[in-house]
């Protein structure tokens, strides 16, 4: 790393929407071959920079330079001319297509002739996909490759429109943590041929792993910029909250009680053979890799595959769930690690949304009652501190922590027995974090038992009280509090350790 | 006042326009604007809105019905054939409305059980049912003679053409149905999340069934009204009539993806489309080329309605 050659230098920049100042006078500089992380609550102004920097927005005033040449974007493709790219959170790339096809996407060569000379194509192709470390087929199709893959696919067209600077918003989302290791070497290997990374994450310790420097913004406001390795964890979160945040996770002190539910012999195309038991007012922590089975297996006991093979016991009696709808019926209750597709109607209000899941209790002679529902919507809206304009204001629009507290607010309104948590705290900023962790506490005092299932290592130790450990389908090996470390957890996960005393 | 105005382009969008073309038509013709002109074309768009009604349920769901003026030509078919032979105005009525039913619910069936995409099913009922009336009728028209039977289509109560008495009903009822039931609520949720509302536990194969039920139980009625108003049951009855009540429903500012729009726009929509007709008819344009200015007028309309739509939606953004 070049120590002091910036490559990227934003000045004063301002951002004013109607009624609101998203960014408040915030000057940044990206250094050559640097990973910079952009750390901030959902809400803090990051996107909004980002997109300045890419020219999706154009800026109230300020200035950008980039190369020490003042420059004006009004376009996202002038600036990835110059060399900016960015890395969304959601994939744009295109299933059907092929990864060459999609890597030259709009830009693809072309002979004499004017048609696309599609062996060069390939060829090039594997040139970049070479460079991030990928050695797969370019003609394969983009649907036919893994999570991972496709993110280094991203990479590999940035690399072909030779980005100086590339732009990642929580890349690491939807990687295992293996993939993750990988894709770290890879982008430590990028900033060795002097490109720069602006790293946006909510996983603090991947700033710790990855990034030099790391800058904080709070509402709209810098805050601070320092180097990686002059700063800590509790540290960067008091700056991104504001306040100190010294117990993220509620201190538990769990005594155990009854077995309130047990699953016998759960069997789908992803889970293996899965028995356990549950008890009363317990955090049960479910860990394994991608395509483990975790969220299979917390899904299965949902009903949302339709049709379940195995048993389920309730306080002892014997359940059929063969359907969401029964298992809300029995108080069973799940809030899915896809907000976006499987949690909540983005197009509808938060009303409807909060009171969808309990409609029934609503009804009187097959006549919702409106005033009822506002009424059991306001009291969760105010439980869960949901910041909001009005209750008819449509979900879409609410920030990522906002989002999942309406689902948690929906699921609630069921009043479950057993709540299944499938990554609770996915695409979730620090504050609203702390918030769902100490509703999870609050519910178990009900005596409202919680599966969690969780990827976010720190999440699942900090909050469960046992630990389940899958592996390739099955449950491979159950932790008490006090064995339930990162590393005891990660080796059963990846099968590091003999798990012959199970 | 600006609010007001802004008022009128989004929530009011399509009665904007619809009091747009009204104006505009009151200029070009002066027959237009008279009592019985105007009754007289309500009377006219009843047949269209009742389908409409039926068919915006089944949009919201995010659905499409394709079948529905096939429906009405066979239920108006067998409502005929039964009043002659029975000669009861009530058994008539019955079998159209147990015939629409019972096309609705094989629609929603093949939909839901089937798994079959709703614009393949509705297509393959569409010639089906069409199918049915042909034979049946063996191509000609069934004449009805029961004045009972013919008052449904020209009868009046208190002056008001009984089509459009319900007319009222059923919008009434839809509205009613959507706003302050749980199945009306599925009906929105489903078109806006359809995985999203299962997980919740709302019944989905059960409420897209129903709603394909109604959507058919309204031709059933549509069938009686039509064919009570010509005095007889006509082989080709009924068709195009699905994209015109399509078209009324996006009119109306639904959206065909579904999960968002409401049913009494619906009528608005499906009043434009037979305001269009009427001062067309009026001015003495030639029936093909009356065919284009109304596909013009459509686009036009729901040109602006997308206008109007970002307009609303940018101002939601920045509360």
């Amino acid at each position: 790393m070049k120590e002091n050659e910036v490559i990227l230098r934003l000045e004063n920049i301002v951002k004013v929407f109607p009624g609101v100042i998203a960014l408040d006078n915030i000057s940044l500089e990206i250094r050559k071959g640097e990973i910079h992380a952009i750390c901030g609550e959902n809400g803090a102004g990051k996107s909004t920079l980002m997109k300045i920097i890419t020219g999706a927005y154009t800026c109230t005033s300020g200035k950008i330079y980039f190369q020490d040449k003042e420059v004006k974007f009004s376009s996202t493709k002038q600036s990835e001319e110059l060399g900016i790219s960015m890395i969304y959170q959601e994939f744009n790339l295109i299933p059907h297509l092929t990864v060459g096809e999609n890597i030259f996407l709009g830009r693809q060569p072309v002979n004499k002739m004017g048609f696309v000379d599609w062996n060069k194509l390939y060829s090039d192709a594997k040139v970049l996909l070479s460079r991030v470390g990928l050695n797969i087929d370019p003609k394969k199709l983009i649907k036919d490759i893994s999570v991972a893959e496709t993110q280094m696919v991203e990479i590999a067209k940035c690399l072909s429109v030779n980005s100086k600077v590339i732009i990642m918003d929580e890349p690491t989302a939807a990687l295992s943590d293996e993939e993750i290791k990988k894709f770290f070497s890879i982008i430590k290997k990028l900033t060795e041929e002097d490109i720069s990374i602006i790293y946006i994450t909510h996983r603090l310790e991947e700033i710790f792993e990855l990034t030099d420097r790391v800058t904080v913004f709070r509402d709209g406001k810098f805050i601070k910029e320092m180097k990686t390795s002059t700063t800590n964890h509790d540290e960067l979160v008091s700056l991104m909250v504001g306040k100190n945040i010294t117990h993220l996770y509620p201190k538990r002190d769990y005594q155990k009680k009854d077995v309130v539910f047990q699953v016998k012999k759960i069997n789908n195309s992803q889970v293996k053979n899965a028995d356990f038991e549950l008890y009363r007012g317990e955090i049960l922590g479910i860990y394994g890799l991608l395509g483990s089975g975790n969220i299979s297996l917390s899904k299965s006991i949902y009903g949302f595959y339709e049709a379940l093979q195995g048993e389920i016991y309730l306080e002892g009696n014997k359940v059929n769930i063969n359907k969401p709808s029964e298992a809300i019926k029995n108080g069973i209750s799940l809030v899915s690690d896809d907000r976006k597709n499987e949690g909540l109607i983005l197009i509808r209000n938060i009303r409807e949304n909060i009171s969808l899941a309990s409609l029934g209790e609503l009804e009187k002679n097959k006549v919702l009652d409106l005033n009822k529902e506002k009424k059991m919507v306001y009291e969760e809206v105010e439980k869960l501190n949901i910041k909001l304009s009005s209750i008819e204001q449509i979900v879409g629009n609410l920030s990522g922590g906002n989002q999942q507290k309406v689902v948690f607010a929906k699921i609630l309104e069921t009043k479950p027995k057993i709540l299944i948590l499938d990554e609770p705290t996915r695409g979730v900023d620090v504050g609203a974090k702390a918030e769902i962790y100490q509703i999870m506490d609050q519910l178990t005092q009900k005596d409202i038992s919680i599966i969690l299932v969780s990827t976010d290592l720190p999440e699942l130790i900090g909050m469960s009280d046992r630990v389940l450990v899958m592996r390739e389908g099955a449950i491979v090996k159950e932790l008490n509090k006090e064995q339930a470390t990162q590393k005891a957890v990660l080796s059963y996960a990846v099968g590091g350790i003999n798990n012959e005393e199970i | 006042m600006k609010k007001f105005s802004t008022a009128l382009m989004t929530k009011y969008r399509t009665l904007t326009i619809l009091v747009l073309i009204l104006i505009i038509a009151t200029f070009l013709s002066d027959a237009f604007l008279t009592i019985d002109n105007i009754l007289n074309v309500i009377r006219q768009v009843s047949i269209v809105a009742v389908i409409a009604a039926g068919m915006s349920f089944v949009i919201l769901t995010g659905g499409i019905d394709l079948s529905v003026g096939s429906i009405v030509a066979i239920s108006g078919a067998l409502s005929a054939s039964a009043l002659i032979k029975s000669n009861s105005v009530f058994l008539a009525i019955f079998i159209a409305v147990i015939v629409g039913i019972a096309f609705g619910l094989f629609n929603g069936l093949f939909i839901t059980k089937g798994g079959i995409p709703p614009f393949i099913v509705t297509l393959a009922t569409m010639v089906l049912a069409r199918g049915c009336v042909l034979v049946f009728t063996n191509g000609g028209p069934i004449a009805v003679k029961s004045n009972a039977y013919k008052f449904i289509g020209k009868g009046y109560i208190f002056g008001m053409p009984f089509p459009i008495i319900i007319l009222i009903i059923v919008f009434a009822a839809s509205f009613l149905v959507l706003k302050y039931t749980k199945f009306g609520r599925s009906v929105f949720s489903i078109g806006g999340n359809r995985e999203a509302s299962r997980l919740s536990g709302i019944n989905v194969k059960k409420t897209e069934t129903i709603v394909y039920t109604i959507s058919g139980l309204l031709c059933g009625i549509t069938g009686v009204i039509l064919t009570s108003r010509l005095g007889s049951a006509q082989p080709t009855a009924g068709t195009g009539y699905e994209l015109d009540a399509i078209a009324a429903v996006i009119l109306g500012g639904t959206s065909l993806a579904g999960g968002q729009g409401s049913v009494l726009p619906t009528v608005l929509g499906a009043l434009i489309l037979g305001v269009l007709d009427n001062i067309l008819t009026l001015m003495n344009v030639n029936p093909f080329a009356a065919d284009i200015v109304k596909g013009i007028v459509i686009l036009l309309a729901v040109l602006a309605d997308s206008k109007f739509k970002s307009l609303s939606s940018k101002m939601e953004s920045n509360q």
